[in-house]
């Protein structure tokens, strides 16, 4: 039985935001399926009373001072803005990007 | 006279501060060299031609004024494309980064500037590390100066091939799950991932934060040591950043003594998938360490074998979130902006047409791990696997001061051999990947070349949690013997350019 | 999806929702902490700061940047558990939160998921003489996005052409709370959720760990709605509206979805478990992402962050610094006014408590205090459909005019201008009182003269008077009054004209 089908790596293309073609998804199924099958062993040794690891190094507690630093000007904020037809995605001091489409979670 | 690009860069330093020669020619020496021998290697993405001419002229300024110079002033060092420097390009090997010139230098890029190295340029890799060929970088592939039809490794490909062509006497990788140790062994070079936390990840591109270390890419031990204790050390900027005393590496470097040293060769790593030429050198680099006084045992760590795919759940989980913020809307590439079209729609398109099959393949499978109904089974598990990877470790530590195997199952492959077949490709860090997933410190050494295709292995050595000292101790005792057993340094096996 | 046009729904008659259902509610409150700088850098979080002048490389999201916890945010996090009554973990992780929005510069948010800091937390209510217990899930500590402004024809989201996005509110540090279920209010509902907020609004005033301005977006609340069929104990499906961002409209888009609920059940049909949009402007709720399309959030460990470990001991000292509780402050401030039940009860009604307490603190009598906020501000704030405490007036200048009042150097009538004169923004009491030449006359003459004028235009009433008619007075006081354009003291003039007549 294959761990992921076609459809589920378009429902994870379009999770990601990647508008995979046609050919990449016919080519990068099986590849994930393949890979998955592999890395599944994982499931061969870790026992229930295992706790898992997320950090490397057992630090807690690191914190910063509520002290202000010196920030971008917003110049430089904006520098990397993307291009557009030969400009700077930029107006009115603040990003431009492209209408946004439903909501803030 | 002397060729400045043949030099150690702790020579380069010693003449510079004696005024032998100036900075700035040592800095114009490896951009000819660059000049000669870059079409041929690819190893570097970008030159920053006049800042590091303007560096160099800064320290032999220093000089000319009697103010003391640091162990590196004036060496030139090329840094792997993956760590953020004011107003460079720093594109990742992506496309999707393609024009970006960060505002902030990374935290390694401020010491390099503070210590008065000289930064060359940016070096070719893995499109956002995540490969161990350099062949997926956006800007075409990097070559093996051993052999150029061969790969460099990866992902810090360039950054061991400008070391191993003489481009630069040192450079500065990455190591997520091999990216500095793997290169460094397939081309005959010094490669250290130090213990995590051990230098500020703040400014390297982040692909798998648990994982990612930044670390020293050199020619000699010592060269490496001197790199290594230049970048070290807290920084209030990663929080992951250790707050303790840089381990004594310079001083291992020099002592170059294994008398007494307790060596565990892991049973794990090793046999079926090994080439033989890589274990029969490998096998020589141990005897050595014998002749030379340490105690070699063979140590069980039975995990290590679960490394593989542990790493290829955890590091694909963590890049998919990471790579998240690579959405056309405030930097980088933007594809299909017409006005009519949503953010969301411009966001998939540029995503689509800016990353590599790689980089979406590795998205895709950490998307598939951390969603929901798969967690448990596969980021939850692979996050135990690393419990009892680090407890093999701890376990092995108790019996030994350091682990010894191959650093790479096989010597460089050739260019386009594996690039379709994805589990292949990841078995070259079969080795490499356990001491990610723990943290702890470990190293490529050249310890010879394989006698089936003349290339060059390496011996990997991991130590514990912040004894990176112990690395450098086994490196250049090892260097050592090999320099006078060989007569000369192994790179100079290497054909001419 | 549907355009807030197309789609008005049936509402039921509020009676009939009750008489057949039971409304059940869930409070998730958004609070921006008031600290110097951003959750996770250092960068300012002041307020109506030009765009993108108060961002970095951390807080715009950018290659290679790294987030640093700050200290104090986690300090104000302890300090409103404990507040809320909830536990502090002993050991507790940041998580990421993965989706995708333009306001987001990472396209994750650090937030808490199955960690959080506060846990099991209760507070109490009194709501028209009752007492409400809401239970209190857990608080966690997350950063707030940037601000997206959408360009184009109808200004709303919907049918834009663009957006420009403004990342100085990304990485503000907010504390989300969320509470249990809240049962049993029954008719209440909407009046329970609105005293909650304002409840929480008052708490994080208290503890000096938030500015609490609705209207500026420093607390923000989203309501969750369910009813379920009297009788039964299994929910209903809920919505949950967002951006609910005042005290007034907590209490309308409760009672609106539940009205709106109850037309649909009542109907036989389903509601949608979905999110849903409070329309200030309109009054109504519109829809949002169904469960359907719910995103899937993917969260895992931040490994960028180090897990937070409070010590107990530090979470002791925490506990040494917290305000008086609510109830406990209430009874003290009651004592101390000297007010009917009645008269403290619509102090508090009013979310005035504070506002009282702080004028008072600053020399007005309790009598007076009340009298303004509940009086002339409260017309006030109703007429410009604002929160009593977002009146561009402060305690402190309420105090002295009534100061003024208190020293004859104005009246009453007088007073209601200088109000007009602070509320433009002309500046303090005293100051408006000099630009508008509103002072009373206090001159003998002045009125002297203007007493003669009207005894002379008057004399029946004048007669009156002089024999022993001292009632008849007012006619002659408004007469003055009218002259002098009502910048007289009433009683002043009421001396004068008992002087000249001879009476008394
Ligand atoms: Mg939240
Ligand atoms: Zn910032």
């Amino acid at each position: 039985m294959p761990a992921i089908s076609r459809d589920e790596v378009a429902h994870l293309a379009r999770l990601a935001r990647i508008d995979l073609s046609d050919d990449e998804l016919n080519h990068l199924a099986p590849q994930l399926d393949v890979i998955l099958q592999s890395v599944a062993q994982v499931s061969e040794v870790a026992a229930q009373d295992i706790p898992p690891t997320s950090h490397p190094l057992p630090l807690t507690n690191v914190f910063r001072q509520d002290e202000i630093r010196p920030c971008l000007s917003a110049e430089e904020a904006l520098a990397g803005a993307p291009i557009v037809d030969g400009a700077q995605a930029v107006e009115d001091e603040r990003f431009r990007v492209p209408r946004i489409l439903g909501e803030e979670a | 006279m002397t060729d400045l690009t043949k030099l150690t860069a702790a020579e380069t330093a010693r003449l510079i501060r004696d005024g032998e020669v100036s900075a700035v020619d040592v800095a114009q020496a490896h951009f000819d060299r660059i000049a000669k021998v870059d079409d041929r290697i690819h190893a570097f993405l970008h030159l920053d031609t006049e800042g590091a001419l303007g560096a160099a002229r800064r320290v032999d300024e220093k000089r000319a004024a009697g103010e003391e110079l640091g162990p590196l002033a004036g060496v030139p060092l090329a840094l792997k494309d993956v760590l953020a420097m004011k107003d460079v390009p720093t594109t990742c090997g992506s496309k999707i980064l393609e024009g970006w010139r960060p505002p902030y230098d990374a935290t390694v890029v401020q010491r390099l500037r503070d210590a008065d190295l000289v930064i060359l340029g940016k070096t070719n890799m893995d499109e956002f590390a995540m490969g161990s060929s350099t062949e997926n970088s956006a800007y075409g592939p990097t070559r093996n100066p051993w052999d150029t039809d061969r790969i460099p490794g990866g992902s810090g490909g360039g950054s061991a091939a400008s070391v191993a062509a003489y481009q630069a006497p040192l450079a500065i990788g990455t190591d997520t799950g091999g990216s500095i140790r793997q290169p460094a062994a397939v081309t005959g070079t010094v490669g250290v991932k130090p213990t995590y936390g051990g230098v500020s990840r703040y400014g390297l591109v982040a692909f798998s934060s648990s994982l990612d270390q930044v670390g020293p890419c050199a020619r000699t031990v010592l060269d490496a040591a001197l790199l290594h204790s230049v970048i070290a050390g807290h920084d209030p900027f990663d929080s992951t950043s250790i707050d303790q005393p840089v381990p004594p590496v310079v001083e291992a470097a020099r002592a170059a003594d294994v008398r007494g040293l307790r060596v565990g060769v892991v049973k794990e790593l090793g046999g079926e998938g090994f080439q033989p030429g890589v274990e029969q050198r490998f096998n020589e680099a141990v005897a050595l360490l014998t002749e030379l006084g340490a105690e070699v045992v063979e140590v069980s760590c039975p995990h290590f074998v679960y490394g593989l795919p542990a790493y290829y759940l955890i590091a694909p989980s963590e890049c998919s979130s990471n790579l998240a913020r690579f959405d056309a809307m405030r930097y980088g590439l933007r594809v299909g902006d017409d006005g009519i079209r949503s953010a969301e729609e411009v966001m998939s398109l540029t995503r689509e047409a800016g990353f590599g099959a790689e980089v979406k393949r590795r998205i895709m499978i950490g998307a598939y791990a951390l969603s929901s109904g798969y967690y448990e089974a596969y980021y939850g598990q692979a996050q135990k696997v690393r419990t009892l990877i680090t407890r093999d470790f701890a376990r092995a530590f108790e019996q030994v001061d350091v682990l010894v195997s191959p650093t790479t199952p096989t010597t460089a492959f050739r260019i386009g051999e594996r690039v379709d077949d994805p589990l292949a490709m990841y078995k070259a860090d079969l080795c490499t990947i356990p001491s990610n997933l723990a943290g702890n410190a470990s190293a490529s050494f050249p310890c010879g070349l394989s006698p089936d295709d003349g290339l060059p292995v390496g011996l990997h050595v991991m130590a514990p949690v912040m004894a990176d000292d112990r690395l450098y101790r086994v490196g250049a005792a090892l260097e050592a013997a090999s320099v006078q057993r060989w007569g000369h340094p192994l790179l100079e096996e290497a054909p001419e350019l | 999806m549907s355009t807030p046009a197309a789609t008005v729904p049936d509402l039921l008659d509020y009676d009939e929702v009750l008489e057949r259902f039971d409304p059940v509610l869930g409070l998730e409150v958004h609070v921006e902490l008031n600290t110097l700088t951003k959750m996770f850098c250092g960068c300012p979080t002041e307020f109506g700061a030009p765009p993108n002048s108060q961002v970095c490389p951390i807080c715009l999201g950018m290659p290679g940047s790294l987030p640093v916890v700050n200290g104090k945010a986690v300090e104000s996090a302890i300090r409103i558990g404990l507040a809320l009554g909830c536990d502090i973990a002993e050991w507790c992780r940041f998580a990421r939160k993965n989706y995708f929005y333009p306001d987001m510069p990472k396209n994750f948010q650090i937030s808490q998921y199955d960690e959080p800091i506060a846990i099991s937390g209760e507070v109490e209510l009194e709501v028209e003489g009752q007492t409400f217990k809401i239970g209190i899930e857990r608080a966690h500590m997350e950063e707030d996005t940037g601000k997206s402004t959408h360009v184009g024809v109808t200004g709303r989201i919907h049918g834009a052409e663009y957006s420009i996005v403004d990342y100085n509110r990304a990485g503000i540090p907010l504390i989300e709370i969320v509470t249990k279920p809240i049962e049993g209010t029954g008719a209440l509902a909407p009046q329970v959720a609105r005293a909650y907020v304002a409840h929480l609004r008052d708490l994080m005033r208290a503890l000096d760990v938030s500015d609490v301005r609705m209207e500026q977006g420093s607390l923000r609340c989203d309501a969750n709605v369910s009813l379920r069929p009297l009788g039964e104990t299994a929910y209903g499906l809920r919505t949950e509206t967002k951006n609910v961002n005042s005290l007034r409209s907590v209490e309308r888009a409760v009672r609106y979805e539940m009205c709106r609920q109850g037309a649909l059940l009542a109907a036989g049909g389903k509601v949608m478990q979905e999110t849903r949009h409070w329309h200030e402007d309109t009054g109504i709720t519109t829809p949002g992402r169904s469960k359907e399309q719910a995103e899937d959030y993917r969260y895992f460990p931040e490994p960028d962050l180090v897990p937070v470990a409070p010590s107990r001991k530090w979470v002791e000292e925490l506990g040494t610094t917290l305000p008086e509780p609510p109830a406990q402050h209430r009874k003290r401030l009651f004592e101390a006014w000297g007010f009917t039940e009645m008269e403290f009860r619509d102090v508090i009604g009013a979310g005035a408590l504070l506002l009282v307490e702080a004028t008072v603190a600053a020399g007005a009598t309790p009598a007076a205090a009340r009298k303004w906020w509940l009086g002339e501000l409260a017309r006030r704030a109703k007429e410009t459909e604002v929160e009593l405490d977002a009146l561009s007036i402060t305690p402190a200048q309420v105090a002295e005019i009534q100061a003024l009042v208190d020293a004859g150097k104005i009246n009453d009538k007088l007073a209601r201008e200088v109000f007009d004169g602070v509320l433009a923004g002309e500046g303090s009491p005293e100051e408006v009182v000099a630009a508008r030449g509103l002072a009373v006359v206090s001159d003998d003459s002045a009125l002297g003269a203007a007493v003669d004028r009207a005894i002379e235009a008057n004399p029946d009433v004048a007669e009156k008077i002089r024999g022993g008619k001292v009632a008849a007075a007012g006619a002659l006081i408004g007469a003055v009054m009218k002259e002098m354009r009502g910048q007289a003291d009433a009683g002043r003039v009421r001396e004068l004209i008992l002087e000249r007549l001879g009476a008394e």
